[in-house]
């Protein structure tokens, strides 16, 4: 497969703009920020140098504390939970949309409509759509207070705000839908006829949707989950103003870090973070070629 | 996918790349009206929102012309621009401990005392670390008075001596303590060991910015007889394990419903009747009250947490730019503000121009700790206290009287930020 020199030229001119956007907004600034987690740091300013001090002092303890976790571990751990959490939930509910969206509704201009209305909580910032669940959760909110009055329960339910179960929750109602859109978009382009052939051939409704549905919907299902993954690992917003800013989370350490003006050490577990984003991403992808597929 | 519609997308791209041009053009011309503000009299003023009201610029600009234009954010944000960003601000409003970091850096400069008209009249809380009628106040963590001077013109370090040479000129502090619920928890508080009752259990908040929380946690830890510190606002690596330590427990045993951050948190926590006992702010725990919700700002046997806030300047100002710099410094001192600033239960720097603009019914209750006599309004018009009300605390003598610590930067900083870290991933 040879192009012509020209052709070849014309395919580099085309993509160059977006290639320069990429190098200079995001391949330079990461960059700087590995090259900045390398920097020794006193109370106001970043020492330019080589030091491992960042990556050190953020693993401090892990072998000290043995078999006990140091903050790393149990940091990484909390957050890998509420990202498998969350990523479990938002994949069966939009999986749920998409399949409804694009198999039950027939007509074209339905299926547009009812995806567009999966948007409309996009219209709020994502502060207002966080923060819309404390008055419904809360010690004295719609849903303890409805429940006591049902006689369901005599005393409220701490565990619905401040807790695991309130961030799970916000970041699902948050992210379902950057699930629902690939899927959806894999799941529309499967030939009919297929489903057909398999139920001709005598599968049930399940077997169709397992051994064909579901490996025809992969890229979608990767796509979606790559995106609610990587949202979910840097969180710090949902996971503090949900949990009370009493669970840990990969982002808040970031964030503190930054806050008490310790660039380095806020970049050294920038860099950390990335790294293992990067693994969980790279391990998915190996499941299906996206490239392939799309 | 046709040919066709492989075209279509690549003169879409090219539209986006006109886009893309359209909006640095647009950028450059945005340029203009920024160079000639200048000649007008504008001042950038950096800081918190606690003291950046709109009556108090409105108020600015018809006596003296100058136009404030506020840059609002957080504590920590505030301290972050000015390392990060010094020319992008000419004033700086910010609290004294942060100077540990701010000065080093030598991107502010301080004010001459010589150009401060009401500089003698500051409260001597600023000067000697003691009230007007002479007694000395605590003096744990960055009191105001450790660090008020600087050896010279442009030094970055602080003078133990006074010298004309001002870090930050004075002009709000406070004392703080817990807020409770007195209809929830129906019974007397009088000590800071309370909030680790497991009375409160699920029920108590401290605040999360780990400099000031911790410190809290501090008062909590000695007001329980664990620990004596020699300094809560400075110390030793052992005492932050051990502080960290007692708050971890109490964390893992639920002690704790939430953490706050700004001060809107902080009400509506209260508000909602999730937490009845919690680290607080004067105004927030006045906001919950102004909601109609009981709230009080609970006076404590072990004393008060106290914090100040002054004016500096960017590195970057100079020449005309810092003679209005000094104008509005002066201009802020010379009652309206300062009276403003009392009137939401904070205090001001100079108390004499202050008590000039307020009314004695005023200034009897929200400095002498006298039932009001009217109803007492906040700087918006709204009622905040009816007739017959005291101040929580009493007078200003009381109050600041019983400062026991100050907002501090600790020298082990660091080590404190890494076990805050370890404290919420507990």
């Amino acid at each position: 497969m040879f192009k012509s020199p020209s052709k070849n030229l014309v395919a580099w001119l085309q993509a160059g703009p977006m290639m320069l956007v990429f190098a200079a907004f995001f391949l330079l600034p990461l960059c700087f920020v590995v090259m900045v987690s390398f920097w020794d740091y006193n109370e106001y300013e970043m020492i330019p140098g080589f030091t491992t001090r960042g990556y050190y002092e953020s693993f401090e303890g892990c072998v000290a504390q043995l078999p006990g976790l140091c903050t790393i571990l149990k940091t990484y751990l909390e957050t890998i939970k509420l990202c498998f959490l969350t990523w479990a939930f938002t994949l069966v509910i939009g999986f749920s949309v998409a399949y409804f969206l694009a198999f039950h509704i027939k007509s074209k201009s339905m299926q547009i409509g009812l995806s567009l209305l999966c948007t409309i909580p996009f219209w709020t910032s994502n502060v207002i759509r966080m923060i819309a669940w404390i008055p419904l959760l809360g010690r004295n909110g719609l849903v303890n207070s409805g429940l006591m009055h049902m006689g369901v329960i005599d005393k409220p339910l701490d565990w619905l705000l401040f807790s695991e179960f309130a961030v799970v929750l916000s970041l699902v109602h948050l992210f379902t839908f950057f699930m629902v859109v690939p899927i959806f978009n894999s799941l529309i382009r499967i030939d009919k006829r297929l489903i057909e052939a398999a139920y001709d051939a005598g599968a049930t409704g399940w077997q169709t949707l397992w051994n064909v549905v579901i490996p025809l919907a992969k890229p979608g299902i990767v796509i979606g989950s790559i995106f609610v993954i990587t949202i979910v690992m840097g969180d710090f917003i949902t996971i503090g103003v949900m949990g009370g800013q009493q669970l840990a989370a990969a982002g808040k350490i970031i964030e503190v870090r930054l806050n008490a003006l310790q660039f380095p050490a806020a970049a050294a577990n920038a860099v950390i973070l990335l790294v293992i984003t990067f693994l969980i991403i790279s391990a998915l992808s190996k499941l299906v070629d996206i490239r392939k597929e799309l | 996918m046709s040919k066709k519609n492989v075209i279509s997308r690549r003169s879409v791209l090219k539209g986006a790349a006109g886009l893309v041009g359209a909006a640095a053009g647009s950028g450059a011309i945005t340029g203009f009206p920024y160079i000639m503000s200048q000649e007008a009299k504008v001042l950038r003023y950096l800081g918190t929102a606690v003291n950046e009201g709109d009556d108090i610029s409105k108020k600015c600009f018809a006596d003296t012309g100058i136009k404030i234009e506020y840059i609002t954010a957080t504590t920590d944000d505030v301290t972050k621009r000015v390392i990060t960003q010094p020319n992008s601000f000419d004033v700086l409003d910010t609290e004294y401990f942060s100077l540990k970091k701010l000065v080093p850096s030598g991107n502010i400069l301080g004010l001459n005392a010589k150009k401060i008209k009401e500089f003698d009249n500051i409260t001597p809380v600023f000067t000697k670390g003691e009230l007007p009628n002479g007694k000395k106040i605590g003096n744990q963590g960055t009191a105001p008075w450790k660090v008020l001077y600087l050896e010279g013109e442009n030094s970055t370090k602080f003078s133990k001596t006074p010298t004309e040479h001002v870090t930050l000129i004075p002009t709000v502090y406070n004392a703080d303590t817990l807020g409770i619920r007195p209809d929830l928890i129906k019974r007397p508080i009088s000590s800071w060991s309370e909030l680790l009752n497991p009375e409160f259990k699920g029920k108590a908040s401290i605040l999360n910015i780990p400099s000031i929380g911790i410190m809290d946690a501090a008062m909590v830890v000695e007001a329980s007889g664990l620990h004596k510190y020699e300094d809560k606002g400075n110390m030793t690596k052992a005492e932050i394990d051990l502080t960290m330590k007692i708050m971890t427990e109490a964390k893992k045993s639920g002690q704790f419903r939430a953490f706050w951050k700004d001060f809107n948190e902080s009400v509506n926590l209260m508000a909602a009747g999730e937490t009845v006992i919690q680290s607080m702010w004067s105004p927030a725990v006045t906001k919950v009250r102004s909601m109609g919700i009981d709230c009080t700002f609970q006076p404590l046997k072990e004393g008060y947490r106290s914090w100040a806030s002054g004016f500096c300047v960017s590195k970057g100002v100079s020449g005309k730019k810092l003679d209005i710099a000094y104008e509005f410094v002066n201009w802020y001192l010379s009652g309206f503000a300062g009276a403003y600033l009392n009137r939401q239960g904070y205090y001001s720097a100079v108390l004499s121009t202050a008590k000039a603009n307020m009314s004695p019914d005023e200034w009897g209750y929200w400095m002498e700790g006298k039932a009001a006599v009217a109803d007492i309004k906040a700087p918006d018009g709204t009622t905040l206290e009816k007739a017959g009300a005291k101040r929580d605390g009493g007078s200003y003598e009381d109050r600041m009287g019983s400062v026991a610590c100050w907002n501090a930067v600790m020298d082990e900083n660091d080590y404190m930020v890494r076990k805050w870290n370890e404290f919420i991933a507990a």
